[in-house]
């Protein structure tokens, strides 16, 4: 079953994430492949993320589907102008990738490549519209393609953004340029995020929300303090300083797994985004915690 | 105005440091507001050149001069004569200065001791910021009158992306984030509804060069 089948029957669904190496050694990434297929229901495969040039995001999602492992093209805009990014969608759309999520990516400052020029000729909300125009058989300027593609198209949401106001006009005019799905930056506070949700519900979007494990409370603190749009509340970072050094893994296992069953049970939301960030041999035993396996 | 910083003192040296006869040529407009290339600048350049070249001993006659604007060949014209007498022209004026020079004088080459950033705005005295990118087809009714092609790190058309924080840009707590002072005045303005409609891909073929425009003169026109 493809990802919007999946996602638009209304199970609640679990995505991942694989990030390409650096290189040409692909064991590591195949055996995560291995770890997490039959397990959650895609993966985002990572586009340069953070701006740290590794194996393209269309080359791991052909690794992916040669492994049985459906996979998410995640695409920025970071690296490509709107002849590349158009020429990468056709490419993916024959090598059999279904799902797309369009964002506007990091900016080279913050990788491995900092004078590199960064690119920008589109942004998140005009590839979604160029998404959607290539699915109704049309390149950006209009020119009719042999063949059109059928993508199901993503982007992403932060709801805990400060301010959040104008980030909320930008998700809204996501959806109004075809966004059938979001995956959200990791979230913590689960009043706040029921808040969000009350909001995003007008919209006939699924949403699936980010969940990051914390390894410590040191972790939860740097992020709060440098990652933009992260909030761990004060309650969880109290719980994983009782928990020690010995337990504090563990502790973000279970905070993770807690949060991900509340958010189905009570149905909060659609589905969880599980970033692993180096843990995915992790992912299988947070599904299991969170009683998904 | 255009704004620019004098390049690093030991870059400009290696550039010069093999001519005999050098002229730090200085321009007193924009860059001389900016505190890179005016005048003043000019001289306090040639000095230190001139304690470079006694350290290390190498026999070279270093001169400074300037003129009110290098954009305009007519500015040039009453020190031509004198500029033509020295091998190197070391320029302090911006690049659209250095690459007029270049094309006036001929045999002599003309370099430049400023890397010439962008158009700015000076809000204090001594800051300058980048307001305009000159993109060719200006959008600032649609943005509250701030330029998110310049002042936005990812020139971005529909909104802040996720890396907002607090005001500031993702790339530096010290830059704001062009999109939320944009949704700020807009909101203060209160025409938020500009900025909910989707703005579509931008049309980049205006802001690429090489640009050239020949006005029609009013005479022209009416004749
Ligand atoms: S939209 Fe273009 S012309 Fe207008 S201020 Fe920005 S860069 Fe300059
Ligand atoms: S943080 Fe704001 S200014 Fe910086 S790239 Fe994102 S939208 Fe642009």
């Amino acid at each position: 079953m493809s990802f919007r089948d999946i996602v638009e029957s209304g199970k609640f669904v679990v995505t991942g994430e694989i990030g390409p190496p650096k290189g040409t050694d692909i064991k590591e990434v195949l055996h995560h492949i291995e770890l997490l297929k039959g397990k959650i229901d895609v993966a985002n495969v990572t586009d340069n993320q953070a701006a740290v040039m590794r194996i393209s995001s269309l080359a791991g999602c052909q690794l992916c589907l040669q492994n049985g492992l459906e996979p998410v093209l995640q695409m920025t805009c970071r690296d490509r102008n709107r002849i590349g990014l158009q020429a990468d969608l056709l490419g993916a759309s024959v090598l059999g990738i279904k799902t797309v999520l369009c964002l506007t990516g990091d900016h080279v400052n913050a990788g491995d490549h900092k004078q590199a020029k960064s690119v920008y000729d589109v942004e998140s909300v005009q590839l979604l519209k160029i998404v959607n125009g290539m699915n109704n058989g049309f390149d950006m300027s209009g020119n009719e393609l042999q063949g059109a593609t059928d993508f199901y198209p993503g982007a992403v949401v932060t709801p805990e953004s400060v301010p959040l106001e104008p980030q909320l006009v930008k998700f809204e005019k996501k959806v109004e340029a075809g966004a059938k799905f979001f995956q959200t930056q990791a979230i913590y506070n689960m009043d706040k995020f029921k808040d969000f949700m009350k909001y995003a519900r007008q919209f006939p979007v699924k949403i699936l929300a980010g969940i990051v494990v914390l390894k410590s409370a040191g972790m939860a603190n740097f992020m709060n303090k440098n990652v933009p749009g992260i909030m761990v509340p004060q309650d969880l970072i109290d719980e994983m300083k009782a928990a020690g050094k010995e337990k504090a893994l563990d502790t973000g296992l279970n905070i993770a797994a807690r949060h991900i069953r509340q958010l189905k049970e009570e149905k909060i939301c659609d589905g969880v985004h599980i970033m692993a960030i180096g843990m995915e041999d992790k992912v299988p035993e947070i599904m299991e915690r969170a009683g998904l396996l | 105005m255009i704004v620019g910083e004098q390049k690093p003192f030991d870059e400009i040296w290696d550039m010069i440091k093999d001519y005999k006869k050098v002229l730090v040529f200085g321009c007193n407009t924009c860059v001389a507001i900016c505190h890179a290339g005016g005048g003043k600048e000019a001289e306090i350049l040639a000095s230190l050149l001139k304690m470079k070249a006694t350290q290390e001993g190498a026999a070279i006659e270093i001169s400074h001069s300037a003129i009110e604007r290098h954009c305009e060949p007519e500015f040039f014209q009453p020190s031509m004569e004198d500029v033509r007498k020295y091998d190197l022209v070391l320029s302090t004026a911006c690049g659209v200065g250095v690459n007029l020079l270049s094309e006036i004088i001929g045999e002599i080459p003309v370099f430049p001791a400023i890397n010439t950033e962008f158009f700015g705005a000076v809000p204090r005295a001594g800051e300058f910021e980048e307001h305009c990118a000159g993109c060719g087809n200006c959008i600032l009714h649609l943005t509250g009158g701030i330029c998110p092609i310049a002042r936005c790190s990812k020139s971005l058309l529909n909104g802040p992306c996720g890396g907002t924080n607090n005001g500031s840009c993702e790339i530096s707590p010290d830059i704001k984030c062009a999109w939320v002072q944009i949704y700020d005045r807009l909101k203060a303005l209160n025409r938020l509804d500009v900025m909910k409609q989707i703005n579509e891909a931008k049309d980049w073929s205006t802001s690429q060069g090489p640009r050239n425009i020949k006005v029609k003169l009013m005479e022209e026109n009416t004749k």
